[in-house]
């Protein structure tokens, strides 16, 4: 598919094993295209990712040369280092709780929302927008407002007979579910990809269970829920790469402390200050490596798990 | 695409109960409003006198207090029109910086032949997932070292090349859907890859070119972290970053000009999703699937 006839052509006069200066011709334009951006890949990824490594080994503050330590970055973040553990504790909670409720609430929307409803359209911008909006500075100064001792959130609970409500986003016990909030507000985005996955359902496959007799539930559980596996895998993916590097709540919340007592010192934010305030590069690094590691444990598992919960049913696509 | 066959057979199933679709209706907007409620309470709140913004979570104010924003927008030295202005101008760069390079790298992608194409398919798609933090250190000591840092090359530089393989991602697809018999008709003509690439694919491209230009455009202008890092220099800040310096300056002692700018900051993203909704949806039902 990707080649073109004439390209195709040119392979039959030059066998593929030697590479001729006619094949070196052929490459060209595709080198030229591609130039900018394996350059890119060299410079800006590749690259980096090889010195972020070595940094990672080495004590650097920037204006001085790294000096090697072998692996005590990453020996002291393990044994010596709460606000390590800390900010993993708060970054697990809040992907652990997060993604799956804002992914049950995409799904029950777009059940809802596909019901051949008049407007649907409509429903489905108003739901959307939040998720446009939501990672941005003012929604996150919004929040803090809203969750603040004398909030709007406050103001609301004790009109209606709460009495003296505590400051949520200043109590460590719960300044974080007030992000793990934010981050459920955002589910228009995985929404709107499973209406779209519920589209791709045949409707043969209703209209034959219901010859045989199927409920509701029965058809939920029967041909929704096993023909949307592979889309709600692909929301899980998406949204897990995504929480784990969450930053702008917790950073304009909390004033970029991550408090209060560290409860929302999201690992991102840990790496930042370690990074730009204290200028340990060499330690962020070697946080970078961990976060790298970590979310490519949660993917890997995913993947591996998947094959028990995935179906592929070529007929539903 | 849909509408034919499912719409329908759930359509005559839902209306044969009328009830049932009012009461889905009502809980469906009871829901939107729950959902669009703390965007509206801002911008009421933007237009409350200080006290009231306290005392009355309703939207309606007692009285317009313009104030807030006039308030607001000189609130830090130099007024907010530069800091706009300043993300105007960013976000356009990175905006052509993608397009172009993206759909340079899409196009050999998806179209021309080279040795493991394959494999370098598969590199570019890794680079999607990769955390921004791992090359993040490396790369802000390469552009310290070339003084770039309180520029704002080390935000435009990387889109040049290509470096948001999403959009790369997204093309390719595109592109791939594309007959190709127009672009052998034109190799017989004798055209060569770049009038190819200039006068069928890009035209072709442009439905995708629109979604990817109004991705990189609403991204950049919410992108926090990449500014913060390289961006200290006042006469550079972008909105996100005059909004969290205000939060600062302020505090929690002037949220009427504080909620005012936040809701102006809020306009452009609302003013795009308004005129190109359809786009920005469509846009994301289409690359998630196709992923």
């Amino acid at each position: 598919m990707r080649t073109g006839r004439t390209i195709e052509r040119a392979d039959v006069t030059t066998p593929h094993s030697k590479i001729s200066y006619r094949d070196r011709r052929q490459n060209l334009p595709a080198h030229l295209f591609l130039a900018p951006w394996f350059i890119g890949l060299i410079v800006l990824t590749a690259g980096p990712m090889l010195v972020s490594l070595y940094y990672s080994m080495t004590e650097y503050s920037l204006l001085t040369d790294p000096q090697w330590v072998g692996l005590r970055n990453y020996e002291r973040m393990i044994l010596a280092d709460d606000r390590f553990w800390a900010s993993m504790g708060v970054t697990l909670r809040y992907v652990v709780i997060g993604v799956p409720l804002q992914l049950a609430f995409a799904l029950a929307v777009a059940l809802l929302l596909n019901r051949g409803i008049r407007g649907l359209t409509a429903y489905r911008a108003l739901y959307y927008l939040p998720s446009l909006l939501a990672g941005s500075v003012a929604i996150a100064v919004l929040w803090r407002q809203v969750f603040g001792l004398e909030g709007a959130f406050n103001v609301v609970l004790t009109g209606i007979g709460f009495d003296a409500p505590p400051n949520w986003i200043g109590n460590p016990d719960t300044a974080l579910y007030t992000l793990i909030l934010l981050r459920v507000w955002e589910f228009g985005s995985p929404m709107v990809i499973f209406l779209a996955g519920l589209r791709q359902i045949p409707a043969e496959y209703y209209e034959a269970s219901a010859l045989d007799g199927a409920g509701k539930f029965g058809q939920f559980f029967k041909i929704t829920l096993p023909l949307l596996t592979p889309i709600i895998f692909l929301n899980l993916i998406l949204q897990l790469i995504n929480a784990f590097q969450a930053f702008n709540s917790a950073f304009i919340v909390s004033e970029g402390t991550g408090g209060p007592l560290d409860s929302t010192l999201f690992f991102t934010l840990y790496l930042y200050q370690e990074a730009f305030t204290n200028f340990r590069m060499g330690y962020a690094s070697a946080l970078a490596w961990v976060l790298l590691a970590v979310i490519a444990l949660f993917t890997a598992v995913s993947f591996l798990t998947s094959r028990y919960w995935v179906h592929y049913d070529d007929g539903g696509r | 695409m849909w509408t034919s066959r499912h719409a329908t057979s759930i359509w005559s199933r839902t209306r044969a109960v009328p009830g049932k679709r009012l009461l889905l209706h009502l809980s469906l907007s009871a829901g939107a409003l729950l959902m669009l409620y703390p965007i509206a309470w801002m911008i009421a709140s933007s237009l409350k006198a200080e006290n009231e913004i306290f005392a009355d979570p309703g939207l309606v104010p007692s009285y317009i207090e313009i104030q807030n924003y006039i308030e607001g927008w000189f609130s830090l030295g130099q007024p907010f029109t530069g800091f706009f202005l300043n993300s105007l101008l960013l976000c356009t760069a990175v905006v052509a910086g993608n397009l172009v390079s993206c759909s340079m790298a899409a196009y050999a992608f998806a179209r021309l032949r080279f040795r493991a194409s394959g494999f370098w398919f598969a590199i570019m798609l890794g680079t999607i997932m990769l955390p921004y933090h791992v090359t993040l250190i490396p790369q802000y000591t390469l552009f310290f070292n070339l003084g770039w840092v309180d520029t704002y090359l080390p935000l435009i530089v990387p889109k040049l090349l290509a470096t948001d393989g999403f959009f790369v991602f997204l093309f390719v697809q595109f592109i791939r859907g594309i007959p190709i018999e127009l672009e052998e008709a034109a190799r017989v003509d004798g055209a060569g890859s770049l009038r190819i690439y200039l006068t069928i694919i890009l035209p072709l491209l442009r439905p995708a070119l629109v979604t990817g230009a109004l991705f990189s455009f609403l991204w950049t202008y919410n992108d926090f972290f990449p500014q913060l890092v390289y961006i200290s220099d006042t006469g550079l800040y972008t909105v996100p970053l005059a909004l969290r310096t205000l939060l600062d300056t302020t505090g929690d002692s002037a949220w009427g000009p504080m909620l005012a700018m936040s809701t102006l900051s809020v306009v452009p993203m609302i003013a795009i999703f308004v005129f190109f909704q359809r786009q920005i949806v469509e846009g994301i039902a289409t690359s998630g699937l196709k992923g």
